[in-house]
């Protein structure tokens, strides 16, 4: 029923003793590792090629073959054989339907090198995952089903590998054996893949005709196609060059972690993204701009005299300049773009849509910031890399997009350097990594516009006022209550002379908001451009009183922190929907509940109750007006008022 | 003085010592679990380096379930001894009041009290918030899919279809109040992998990977190695001498040893080269289903 495996070399090394096997062993050590990525569309035969893989070079154990045969009779879908597809589908759920829903590491070993494969999921809705097995990826093996042709998903996945800079690509025209090893198929599948792909710019296309189950052109050349004069699947593995320029490239280390053990001694650990480094090399931190000379490259194994890429490393500087996690270290003579701005691809990976304004998490290196999206460019339509233009982002969609961010960072465009050229963003409530992106180019502006430093600050201007400037944000449902309770405490704080202004959602809507309507990318614009008017207030030295239903946590949180700590007090106006669809002042209820109005808070449109509000109002269980005494007593208390 | 290599030993230590260093930057109290085998020696050698000339910015901890090898836990004093680091030895006590053990209880539930439990206990007595643990992709086919950095909830639990997503070196190491990730700085590394390293890098392990005239009964199909007189026998069983060795180091009860005259590393890497099982096989626990491994980890086995 089954061959016998290959014979792998290991069998030659086992007749070997004391030195020469000691010698062979020392040969097995400086092999190199290749990462590889397996993609293609679902049913392409990936796992299965796999575990062929893993089969012929002898890394299935006897007790997993008869794990196999056992799930092979209870799950299989090639009858009485081994099917090795089981062999890599690890998970539970995946086992029962049969399709691989996640990235899977597999590790085998020939002579001349170690692989590492990166087994990622053909389904449409699992971009996200082929993305992440790109990631870290030196070749692509593309599979294509011979008798079904180039598919869409060859299409997307191609696009995706050169996306992340895979530059090595193999065309695995599989089941060769159902098409009769025809050469004619080969080719045209082979014409149809160079049609669109050679514009991706990689540096080899290998392409090979395949059968995974029974093994032809996998580990060896194949009789059964001898139309085929190139290298057997595992041959190309084993020999094709990857070798990147990143030696030669200017030295980037982000720091990871300040080594100090002692008052002598203080080190930044880090991993080399790119370049050498030897002592006496000119080195800049690139945010500050402090310069200094490497004195030692510190290891447990001794100093180096000279450390390149990909080594973990700790520097001792001559000098002792200011440098902390998140800085990075750079050739003095060849630094790299440090922006606040910059144009990205996003590959989105999360439910959760994008929308540009909302404030994310950036982590870039070992350096973590806040990030909006400014400016969707465009989509980008992966099946035929049509520009769309688009307002959100949706799960696997991609798009060239500006990002500004709170405070800058070194970076180098991500063709030319994959380590400070990309980046995560992470959803800042549920911690998520929402999208991968890479930088294409630093925007300029950030360098050339600086805020002018007044000599006369916000504090200043409070104090006149005798206040503290502070933002009282009022949030709740429609009909909630908010409106009046905030006049009424203007109306108290304007009694004691102080300075306030109130900013209304129905007022600002009519004029800076009016080009905005209620979809939830234009909800989130809004508050945004609300929270930025409030905290010019602030500055103003006002105390001022946002009214808004405000609906999402995530934007009242980035309200919160565009102003300074203890600024900002929100003020959550609990009253129950029903009490506020009974009481329904602007009507505004009754239209929604009659479907004349779309998206309307708290019936079509979500509202995120606050969880950690300075203030919570029930107004079930008291009347406005001793509401209002609350939040006065409140700012009495956090000596906003002087 | 010399000039870094760039073998595939060595980019998988640099690999694992940015993952360590990461862990050690990003959150409020990792502690490393040490379980005193090859994989965990390996692990603490990387650690080391990675700091290195600073000790490791965390402790370590062993989760003794009373039944492990006396030898190991021997070398263990020893070696934090050595390395001048600190230990937390966690015992399950409620466990160990009720004398849970492998022989009157089974396998499965002697190891969920005294292993997976005695392990939630500890880290939430400790308020942990990330574990670094020594396992690799290639021992077993949930594993292969499990992330670098794995979050758990505040009870600990892993939820496979709901991993995030890990590019480049990138981890995003954030999470809310009373959750915690587990860290496999060992991922990328084949049992080959790590032997080769050991000897490269002249690592200290437990002897009993080394073949030696031990006492051992035949039960169950397996070779348990009789290493104190709580090990019941059974009336047809009488422990004899045999020339064996143990692939993967556990609590005696439940680890097989097999017959090998491999005395010396390379010996041991020689029968790597022909094994024809793989070393999770000598563990009792795993044989109970081909997906028992995941349902143990989503409740909190590592």
């Amino acid at each position: 029923m089954m061959d016998t495996p290959n014979t792998s070399s290991n069998d030659e090394a086992l007749e070997l003793t004391g030195e020469a096997f000691e010698e062979y062993l020392q040969r097995q050590e400086n092999k190199s590792l290749l990462r590889i990525l397996t993609c293609g569309s679902v049913d392409d035969g990936k796992s299965t090629l796999i575990g062929r893989l893993l089969y012929d070079t002898k890394l299935i154990f006897e007790d997993q073959l008869a794990a196999l045969e056992r799930d092979s009779k209870r799950h299989g879908t090639v009858g009485e054989d081994i099917d090795f597809a089981l062999l890599v589908d690890g998970l539970e759920a995946e086992r029962e339907q049969g399709i691989t829903i996640d990235v899977a590491y597999r590790f085998f070993t020939t002579d001349r090198r170690k692989f590492i494969v990166a087994d990622t999921p053909g389904h449409e809705q699992y971009t996200r995952n082929m993305a992440t097995g790109a990631s870290n990826s030196d070749v692509a093996v593309l599979l294509v089903d011979a008798r079904n042709g180039i598919a869409t998903q060859t299409r997307r996945h191609a696009f995706i590998v050169s996306l992340l800079g895979i530059r090595h690509v193999v065309l695995a025209v599989n089941k060769i054996d159902l098409v009769n090893f025809d050469e004619a198929v080969f080719k045209k599948i082979c014409k149809d893949f160079r049609a669109f792909a050679d514009s991706f710019d990689f540096d080899s296309i290998v392409e090979i005709p395949i059968s995974a189950r029974f093994g032809d052109n996998v580990m060896t050349r194949s009789e059964r196609t001898p139309w085929y004069t190139g290298s057997a699947l595992l041959d190309h593995l084993e020999s094709v060059e990857v070798e990147n320029d990143l030696a030669a490239s200017p030295f980037r280390m982000f720091v990871q972690w300040v080594n100090r053990p002692n008052l002598d001694f203080r080190g930044f650990s880090g991993t080399i993204a790119s370049g050498r480094i030897r002592p006496g090399d000119e080195v800049v931190a690139a945010l500050s701009g402090r310069k200094s000379r490497v004195k030692r490259l510190v290891t447990m194994d001794g100093d180096l005299i000279e450390a390149g890429p990909g080594d973990a490393i700790t520097v001792e500087l001559e000098d002792e300049i200011d440098i902390s996690r998140g800085e990075m270290l750079a050739g003095a003579d060849a630094r790299p773009d440090v922006s606040d701005q910059f144009a990205a691809h996003l590959i989105w990976m999360s439910d959760a849509p994008l929308y540009p304004g909302r404030p994310y998490l950036i982590k870039q290196g070992t350096r973590t910031v806040t990030a909006t999206i400014t400016d969707i460019k465009h989509k980008i339509d992966v099946n035929n890399f049509d520009h769309l233009a688009a307002k959100t982002l949706d799960l696997n969609e991609i798009a060239f997009a500006n990002l500004s961010l709170s405070e800058p960072i070194a970076f180098d465009p991500y063709e030319v350097n994959r380590d400070t050229g990309s980046f995560v963003l992470i959803d800042r409530l549920t911690n998520a990594t929402v999208a991968a992106g890479l930088v294409w180019f630093g925007l300029r502006r950030a360098t050339n516009i600086h805020w002018q430093a007044l000599d006369l600050d916000k504090s200043a201007r409070g104090i006149h006022k005798g206040q503290k400037p502070t933002i009282l944000w009022f949030t709740g449902l429609s009909g909630s209550g908010k409106s009046t309770i905030a006049n009424m405490v203007e109306k108290r704080l304007h009694a004691m002379g102080r300075h306030t202004y109130v900013l209304d959602g129905d007022n600002v809507r009519h004029g800076l908001n009016r080009d905005l309507g209620f979809t939830d990318a234009d909800r989130v614009e809004n508050i945004r451009r609300v929270a930025e008017v409030a905290k010019l207030f602030v500055d103003a030295g006002e105390i001022v009183l946002v009214s808004f239903i405000s609906p999402f946590r995530s934007e009242r949180r980035m309200a919160r922190d565009i102003v300074e700590e203890g600024e900002f007090i929100e003020v959550y106006v609990d009253t129950p929907i029903e009490v506020c669809r009974e009481r329904d002042p602007k009507g505004l209820y009754k239209k929604a509940d009659e479907g004349k109005i779309k998206n309307f808070t708290g019936i079509d449109s979500p509202y995120e109750p606050p969880e950690t509000a300075e203030l919570h109002l029930d107004t079930t269980k008291a009347d406005p007006a001793e509401l209002a005494e609350v939040i006065i007593a409140e700012l009495k208390a956090r000596g906003v008022l002087l | 003085m010399s000039v870094s290599r760039t073998s595939h030993l060595k980019r998988l230590e640099a690999e694992s010592i940015h993952i360590i260093r990461e862990v050690a930057a990003e959150f409020r109290n990792p502690v490393m679990l040490y379980s005193i085998g090859k994989d965990s020696s390996v692990m603490l050698h990387l650690a080391m380096k990675a700091f290195y000339p600073s000790r490791p910015p965390f402790p370590l901890m062993h989760v003794d379930t009373t039944w492990k090898f006396r030898e190991m836990i021997k070398f263990r004093d020893d070696t934090v001894k050595r390395l001048g680091l600190d230990l937390i030895v966690h015992t399950n006590q409620e466990g160990k009041a009720q004398n849970i053990n492998p022989f009157d209880h089974g396998s499965a539930y002697y190891t969920h009290v005294m292993k997976t439990e005695a392990l939630k206990e500890a880290l939430t007595l400790h308020g942990f918030d990330a574990a670094f643990g020594g396992a690799r992709r290639d021992e077993e086919k949930s594993r292969a899919k499990e992330r670098v950095f794995s979050f758990r909830n505040a009870n600990h639990v892993w939820d496979p279809k709901n991993q995030r997503p890990e590019l480049w070196n990138i981890y995003n190491a954030r999470i809310a109040k009373g959750e915690s990730i587990r860290v496999f700085p060992l991922s990328n590394w084949t049992e080959l992998d790590i032997w080769q390293y050991i000897m490269s890098e002249e690592i200290p392990i437990v002897p009993l990977y080394y073949a030696a005239e031990r006492p051992v009964v035949e039960r169950d199909g397996m070779l348990i190695m009789v290493d104190d007189d709580r090990m019941e026998l059974r009336p047809d069983e009488k422990p004899e001498m045999r020339l064996v060795r143990f692939r993967t180091l556990g609590c005696y009860p439940l680890t097989g040893a097999i017959e090998s005259p491999a005395d010396d590393l390379a010996g041991i890497v020689k029968e790597m080269l022909i094994a024809r099982t793989s070393e999770r096989q000598g563990r009792l626990i795993d044989h109970d289903d081909s997906a028992s491994m995941e349902k143990k980890k989503r409740e909190g086995y590592f």
